[in-house]
């Protein structure tokens, strides 16, 4: 069933993960040098010119690339999957593979030729080469025609289905779509107007203010298009594969439109120490960034419901007798089960980032990447991981190699993943040691620094081994694998109280005019400032 | 069709949102009245903008002779230039006891800056003047870092402040 739709996905998540592969295997790297270690010579060999070269791919294929391919491969089986509708326009959807595809080859030349060492976030005025630019805007231009072929699915779908409430998995995957659409305008404008045309000479200088201020427009909706997919997972999939229902279907509902409302208009809380924005709309931005944190509250109660409800199912007793009835012998629940849980601590760190002045303490210190890499590298990609468990078998129409290789590397990565996050949070909340910094040869290098450099090098060796374990095992599963006799259905979690969700829930209209409201309100008269005082004056710096 | 208009949520999960939300409440609360009330400051836009290209350029602006300057007894301005990749000066003395105000551009890159075991950290961009002050009230030396990436030698990037008794 649905082959153009499976092949598709099967590109999108192959390229997904090959270049996570290539991107995590520098990880390690920059651990090692922390610590004392300095193997960036050797990389040398291959091409990597330097730790900051290494820096900017990893950021770029794990945090960009990776994300952006899995998501719009995954949502495309998802959506398909859930409505049981091959794609109104086929053509659509090959193209978005098409474009995304030749953005990531045109990207990826000034990359590894050493043309573009921005880091991901390409901060102005330090000018990569045009064509990082070009490429990555075709990513994420492709990454919308994914988005425009499930609408028109839908809207097919719609009409063959009158009065029928559009199913969970379907209706989430789209919100996740159109949040994308809206927040990427801010991305698209930096690109467009300022960074393509600079770099290209047609501008004789850029605003680093404002360049700023439209990339985390993007930037922070960008953390929520990663982690909605992994949401879609844990509600609509998780339950299912744990033996349960979830818990409250209509709340779940309620979480996704509340963060297609709040997901945007939030971004300054990146730019709480930036000289050019005014203190009040960072104040709104805090207190904004403080609602989002709600449907990612509900979100937890009602996960954890739907697995106790699993744990119970399962003869499980006692008040935490059922999480050890879980199925914990299963890689994709267990990969998905712990990155929840270090996701949960990834939420608490966040928090205090996002207050207005405890930033001020830990702005651009290691206890950013702490945090992101529970969120975004273990929430997100380790649920993307174990979702793989059972998709890349569904794709490759294969056995998955071995189970027990797969729990290993499930438990691996969450020890490993725990070392290195604390770590860093360590270093950063106690020492104020500056983030992406070659620190094995920063002249200010403290001693008392050197434990939890240590420590968090030992996690990024574990973690080396568990993605080891990964590849070996998807790869093994793909190329080896025993041909599957059974046909694995995408889990399909059922709602377990039996309400439905009320009609409100599933308008459109309200809550696509409120998110756009609320981001003109927080945004436009930042913005606006910001044009009045424009000054392209930075003319471009190539400084690696 | 769905006629139902009712959100059914369960008793647990009411107490779960309403504490949810008094969370929020106490957070939001409390950071905002340490911001505000409490004085605690982020940079904000200065009235003046400088020109990246002309910001060094001695007698075009302050920061073409970088330094310390007392404004009263005990009160001191500090205008540090942050380059590619240096500080300059990369090194300042106060007497304890005394108020810094520091106010930091660059001429290239972004840059940022970070005093460790402070509150004094902030982006510095071309073309925007950063502006925080801290009173050192401990003696010893305090090294500050560049925090954002600004090419291959942004390891190198820091300086002191040493704070006499």
């Amino acid at each position: 069933m649905y082959a153009h739709e499976n092949r598709l996905t099967a590109w999108h998540v192959g390229i997904a993960f090959s270049a996570l592969m290539i991107g995590v295997l520098l990880g390690p790297f920059q651990t090692w040098e922390h610590a004392g270690l300095n193997l960036y010579p050797a990389l040398r060999a291959i091409g990597i010119q330097s730790y900051y070269q290494g820096l900017t791919i990893h950021g770029i294929l794990n945090a960009l690339v990776f994300t952006t391919f899995f998501i719009t491969g995954f949502l495309t089986f998802a959506f398909t999957h859930s409505v049981k509708r091959a794609s109104k326009y086929p053509w659509l959807h090959t193209t978005a593979l098409v474009v995304m595809t030749l953005g990531l080859l045109i990207t990826a030349v000034p990359l590894l030729l050493n043309g573009a060492t921005v880091l991901y976030t390409f901060y102005p005025p330090m000018k990569a080469d045009p064509a990082f630019y070009i490429g990555l805007t075709l990513v994420v231009v492709g990454s919308w025609i994914t988005g425009y072929g499930l609408l028109f699915t839908w809207s097919t779908w719609k009409k063959e289905n009158p009065g029928k409430q559009t199913p969970l998995i379907a209706f989430a995957s789209l919100i996740t779509m159109v949040m994308w659409q809206i927040c990427t305008v801010g991305v698209a404008i930096e690109m467009l107007a300022l960074n393509i045309p600079w770099s290209l000479g047609l501008l004789p200088g850029t605003d680093p203010q404002l360049a700023r201020t439209l990339f985390w427009f993007t930037g922070h909706p960008l953390v929520y298009f990663w982690l909605l997919p992994a949401y879609i997972s844990w509600y609509g999939m998780l339950p299912k594969q744990a033996g349960g229902k979830l818990f409250s279907e209509p709340l779940a509902r309620l979480s996704f439109w509340l963060f297609l409302i709040l997901s945007t208009p939030l971004g300054l809380h990146h730019q709480y120490v930036d000289p050019g924005i005014p203190a009040g709309w960072k104040a709104l931005h805090a207190v904004l960034t403080y609602s989002v944190f709600f449907p990612s509250m509900l979100t937890l109660f009602n996960v954890v419901a739907s697995l106790e409800i699993a744990g119970r199912a399962r003869g499980g007793k006692g008040t935490f007798g059922w999480i050890m009835a879980l199925p914990w012998n299963e890689p994709s629940f267990t990969a998905q089960a712990l990155a929840g849980i270090l996701f949960a601590f990834g939420g608490i760190s966040g928090i205090a980032n996002a207050s207005y002045d405890l930033n001020l303490v830990l702005h651009n210190t290691a206890w950013q990447p702490g945090h992101f890499h529970l969120t975004v590298g273990t929430g997100v990609a380790f649920s993307f991981m174990g979702i793989g468990y059972w998709l890349i078998p569904k794709l490759a129409g294969k056995e998955l190699w071995s189970k027990k290789v797969a729990l290993w590397q499930a438990w691996t990565y969450f020890l490993g993943m725990i070392l290195m996050s604390n770590g860093l949070h360590i270093l950063g909340l106690r020492y104020s040691v500056p983030r992406r910094s070659a620190l094995g040869v920063a002249p200010y290098g403290s001693a008392e620094w050197t434990p939890f450099l240590i420590e968090s090098a030992l996690g990024g060796t574990i973690l080396l081994i568990s993605v080891t374990l990964l590849y070996v095992n998807y790869g093994m599963t793909v190329f080896a694998g025993k041909k599957l006799t059974r046909e694995i259905e995408m889990p399909v979690a059922e709602n377990a109280e039996g309400h439905p969700a009320p009609a409100w829930l599933d308008t459109w209209r309200p809550w696509l005019v409120g998110a756009v409201a609320l981001v003109l309100v927080a945004y436009g008269p930042v913005i606006y400032m910001l044009l009045t005082r424009l000054q392209l004056t930075s003319p471009g710096f190539k400084v690696w | 069709m769905n006629n139902q208009t009712q959100l059914h949520i369960h008793p647990i999960e009411r107490i779960w949102i309403i504490i949810s939300f008094a969370m929020i409440g106490v957070f939001a609360v409390a950071v905002l009245t340490a911001g505000f009330a409490y004085g605690f400051q982020l940079p904000v836009p200065e009235d003046r903008v400088v020109d990246p290209n002309l910001v060094a350029t001695p007698g075009a602006t302050a920061f073409g002779e970088p330094g310390l300057r007392e404004l009263s007894p005990g009160n001191m301005e500090a205008r540090i230039l942050a380059q590619t990749w240096s500080f300059s000066p990369k090194e300042i003395t106060v007497a304890v006891g005394t108020k810094v105000t520091f106010f930091v551009t660059t001429k290239d890159v972004q840059h940022g800056f970070h005093l460790e075991g402070s509150n004094i950290n902030f982006m510095v961009l071309p073309g925007q003047i950063s502006k925080l002050s801290t009173t050192f009230n401990t003696p010893g030396t305090y090294n500050f870092y560049c925090h954002e990436y600004c090419g291959v030698g942004h390891q190198t990037m820091y300086g002191q402040v040493i704070v006499t008794p």
